[in-house]
C-alpha cells in the first residue's frame, strides 16, 4: 500500500515507528480510501465492534460476581441483580447485548448477500465472517446456560445431545462435552470457561476480518471495483468515522430501549426458575436468534438428518462465493436475484416464526416448505441465475451515475459529445 | 517423494523426528482432553437403591440415577397387555416387552426422549405411555418408540430387584 511510507513528524515519532510501526498502521486506518457511496448498511462493522467490546467489558465485570457452581449460579445471578451496585444494569446490558449482537450481525450478512460483498476478491473476509458467526452462537449458547435457569438445562441438554446423532461415537461425545452422565456441574463450570474464551477468540479473527477487508478495500452499493485512492474514494477518517459514529448512537437508542424498557422481553420466563433435571419445561424454545435453525432441525423427522439439516444450514453460507455464479455483484443491477433475495429474506424470517412456533400441525407443514426453499436458494437458484440472468448495465464509476443520473444516459452523453466534437471538428 | 529426488538419510531423520513429535504431541494433548470425560466423583455414583413398597398399581415414581431420571412404574394389567398385543412390525425399534423388564409389573427405564433428551410427561401422548414435550415423540406403555422424532426405545438401565420392594438400580 502507499501508506507503508509514511514518515512521522517529530523526531520521537520517528524513533518509536523505526522500532514498532504503529504510527504507520494507524496512519493507514486514517486515510483508508473508502468508497464515498457507502450507505447505512455499512455502518454495521463498526457498530458490531461496538457489540464485541460492550460485551467483552460487561461479561468481565459478571464475572466478578458470578459464581459457577450448580448449587450457586441462580443465586448469584439473583445476586447480582439485586445487591451488586449497577448489577441489573449490567447484566441487562449484556443479556440484551447479545442480542443487539445477532440483530447487527444479521444486517451485516444480509447487506453481504444483497450487495454481493462476499465474492472474489473477498471470499476470505466472508469466511472469517461466518466463522466469527458460529462462534458467537457457541458462546451464546455457552453464556445462555449460565444462570442455571430451566431454560439454560434444557437449553444445553438439547444442543449437547444433538452430537449423540453422530453415529458410533455419539454417546461417546456427548458423554465427553458433559463430562458425566447428564447436564451438570462438570459441564458449568466448563461452558463458564469457554463461555470467557470464546469472546478473545472472536476479538482475533474480528482483527483477521477487518485485515482481510482492507486487502481490496471495501465493496460499495454499485459493487464495481474502483480505484483507490480516486475520486471515488473519501479517508475513512474523518467521513466514514462520523457517520460510523451517528449511525451507532442510533443503534444505541433501539439498544437502551430494551436494556431499560423491556430487560426481559427477549428471554423467557422459564429461566427465572432454577435448573431441575426432572421436569422439562412443556415448550423448549432456544432464543430468537436461533429460532430459523431451529426450525430446520425439527422439520426433519429423522434425528441424525435433522441435525445434519440444521449444521449444513449454517455451514452452506461459507460455499456461498462459489455457489453464487453472477459476475455482477450488487443486487442493484440484478432484477431477478432482487427478488429471490427478498424471498430469502422473508424464508428466513417465517422459519424464525415457526422455530418459536410447537412443532406439529400447520406449523410443521410450513417450516418443511421453508427449509426446503431455504436450499433450494443456495444450490439451485443461485448457480442457474449466474448463468440466466440479464444483468443491467454497470456504471464504469461511482461518480458517473451520480454526475448523469444514470448508467445509460452517461453512456450516450458521452457519446453526444464526441459526436459534437468530430462535427465542430468539421 | 519426487522420482527426481533420491531419498537419502536426511528425509529418514526428517520422517523419524516428525514421527517422534507427532506421537509426543499426542501424549501431552491426551490428558488435557480426558480431563474432560466424566472423573472419578461422578463414576463413584454408580448405583441408587430404591425402596418401591408404596408405589400402587398404576402409579409411577421418578428417582434420579447418575444425574438421570429413572421411570419405575407399576403397570396395571390393562397396560401389559396393551405393550404385548403390538405387534413387532409396528414398531420403529422392535423390542418386545418381555425382554423390555424382568417383572411385567414394574417397568424400569431412563426417562430421557431419545430424541434430544427431554423428560417425556407419563400418561400422555397417542399411545398412552410416554409424550415427550421438547418435539413430540410418542412412547407406549413399555416405553417405546411410536410416533415422532426419537430414533429408539427409552433405555432400559441395569437393575436388580434385591426384595420385593427394593430395586438397585446401576
Amino acid at each position: 500500500m502507499s501508506d507503508s511510507h509514511y514518515t512521522p513528524t517529530s523526531k520521537f515519532g520517528k524513533w518509536f515507528n523505526d522500532r514498532l510501526p504503529l504510527l504507520t498502521l494507524a496512519n493507514h486506518l486514517t486515510d483508508y480510501p473508502t468508497p464515498k457511496n457507502l450507505n447505512y448498511w455499512w455502518t454495521f462493522g463498526g457498530i458490531l465492534t461496538f457489540c464485541l467490546i460492550t460485551q467483552i467489558v460487561t461479561g468481565l465485570v459478571l464475572a466478578m460476581h458470578y459464581v459457577a457452581d450448580t448449587k450457586l449460579a441462580f443465586a448469584s445471578v439473583e445476586h447480582i441483580m439485586r445487591d451488586v451496585n449497577y448489577g441489573w444494569l449490567i447484566r441487562y446490558v449484556h443479556a440484551n447485548g447479545a442480542s443487539m449482537f445477532f440483530l447487527a450481525v444479521y444486517i451485516h450478512i444480509f447487506r453481504s448477500l444483497f450487495y454481493g460483498s462476499y465474492k472474489s476478491p473477498r471470499e476470505i473476509i466472508w469466511i472469517l465472517g461466518i466463522i466469527i458467526y458460529l462462534l458467537m452462537m457457541a458462546a451464546a449458547f455457552m453464556g445462555y446456560v449460565l444462570p442455571w435457569g430451566q431454560m439454560s438445562y434444557w437449553g444445553a441438554t438439547v444442543i449437547t445431545n444433538l452430537f449423540s446423532a453422530i453415529p458410533l461415537v455419539g454417546e461417546g461425545i456427548t458423554t465427553w462435552l458433559w463430562g458425566g452422565f447428564s447436564v451438570d456441574n462438570p459441564t458449568l463450570t466448563r461452558f463458564y470457561a469457554l463461555h470467557y474464551l470464546i469472546p478473545f477468540l472472536i476479538l482475533g479473527l474480528v482483527v483477521l476480518h477487518i485485515w482481510a477487508l482492507h486487502v481490496p478495500g471495501n465493496n460499495n452499493p454499485v459493487g464495481i471495483e474502483i480505484k483507490k485512492p480516486s475520486n471515488d474514494t473519501v479517508p475513512f477518517h474523518p467521513y466514514i468515522v462520523i457517520k460510523d459514529a451517528f449511525a451507532l448512537l442510533l443503534f444505541l437508542l433501539v439498544f437502551a430501549f430494551f436494556v431499560f424498557y423491556t430487560p426481559n422481553i427477549l428471554g423467557h420466563a422459564d429461566n427465572y426458575i432454577e435448573a431441575n433435571p426432572l421436569v422439562t419445561p412443556a415448550h423448549i424454545v432456544p432464543e430468537w436468534y436461533l429460532l430459523p435453525f431451529y426450525a430446520i432441525l425439527r422439520s426433519v423427522p429423522d434425528k441424525l438428518m435433522g441435525v445434519i439439516a440444521m449444521f449444513s444450514a449454517i455451514l452452506i453460507l461459507a460455499a456461498l462465493p462459489w455457489l453464487d455464479t453472477s459476475k455482477v455483484r450488487s443486487a442493484v443491477f440484478r432484477p431477478l436475484y432482487k427478488q429471490f433475495y427478498w424471498i430469502l429474506v422473508i424464508d428466513v424470517l417465517v422459519l424464525g416464526y415457526v422455530g418459536a412456533m410447537p412443532a406439529e400441525g400447520l406449523y410443521l407443514l410450513v417450516a418443511r416448505v421453508a427449509t426446503a426453499y431455504y436450499f433450494i436458494h443456495f444450490l439451485i437458484v443461485l448457480p442457474f441465475l449466474g448463468f440466466t440472468e440479464k444483468t443491467n448495465p454497470i456504471p464504469l464509476s461511482i461518480s458517473e451515475p451520480v454526475l448523469a443520473g444514470s448508467a445509460i444516459a452517461t453512456r450516450s452523453s458521452k457519446e453526444d459529445k464526441i459526436e459534437n466534437n468530430l462535427k465542430s471538428l468539421g | 517423494m519426487s522420482d527426481k529426488k533420491p531419498k537419502n538419510r536426511r528425509d529418514f531423520i526428517f520422517t523419524a523426528t516428525a514421527a517422534a513429535g507427532a506421537v509426543g504431541v499426542g501424549a501431552a494433548v491426551w490428558p488435557l482432553v480426558d480431563q474432560m470425560n466424566p472423573d472419578a466423583s461422578v463414576k463413584a455414583l454408580a448405583s441408587t437403591e430404591v425402596d418401591i413398597s408404596s408405589v400402587k398399581p398404576g402409579q409411577s415414581i421418578t428417582v434420579v440415577w447418575r444425574g438421570k431420571p429413572v421411570f419405575i412404574k407399576r403397570r396395571t394389567q390393562e397396560e401389559i397387555d396393551k405393550a404385548r398385543s403390538v405387534s413387532l412390525d409396528e414398531l420403529k425399534h422392535p423390542e418386545k416387552d418381555e425382554d423390555r423388564v424382568k417383572n411385567p409389573e414394574w417397568l424400569v427405564m431412563l426417562g430421557i426422549c431419545t430424541h434430544l433428551g427431554c423428560v417425556p410427561l407419563s400418561d400422555k401422548g397417542e399411545f398412552d405411555g410416554w409424550f415427550c414435550p421438547c418435539h413430540g415423540s410418542h412412547y407406549d406403555t413399555s416405553g417405546r418408540i411410536r410416533k415422532g422424532p426419537a430414533p429408539v426405545n427409552m433405555e432400559i438401565p441395569k437393575y436388580v430387584f434385591l426384595n420385593d420392594n427394593t430395586i438397585k438400580i446401576g
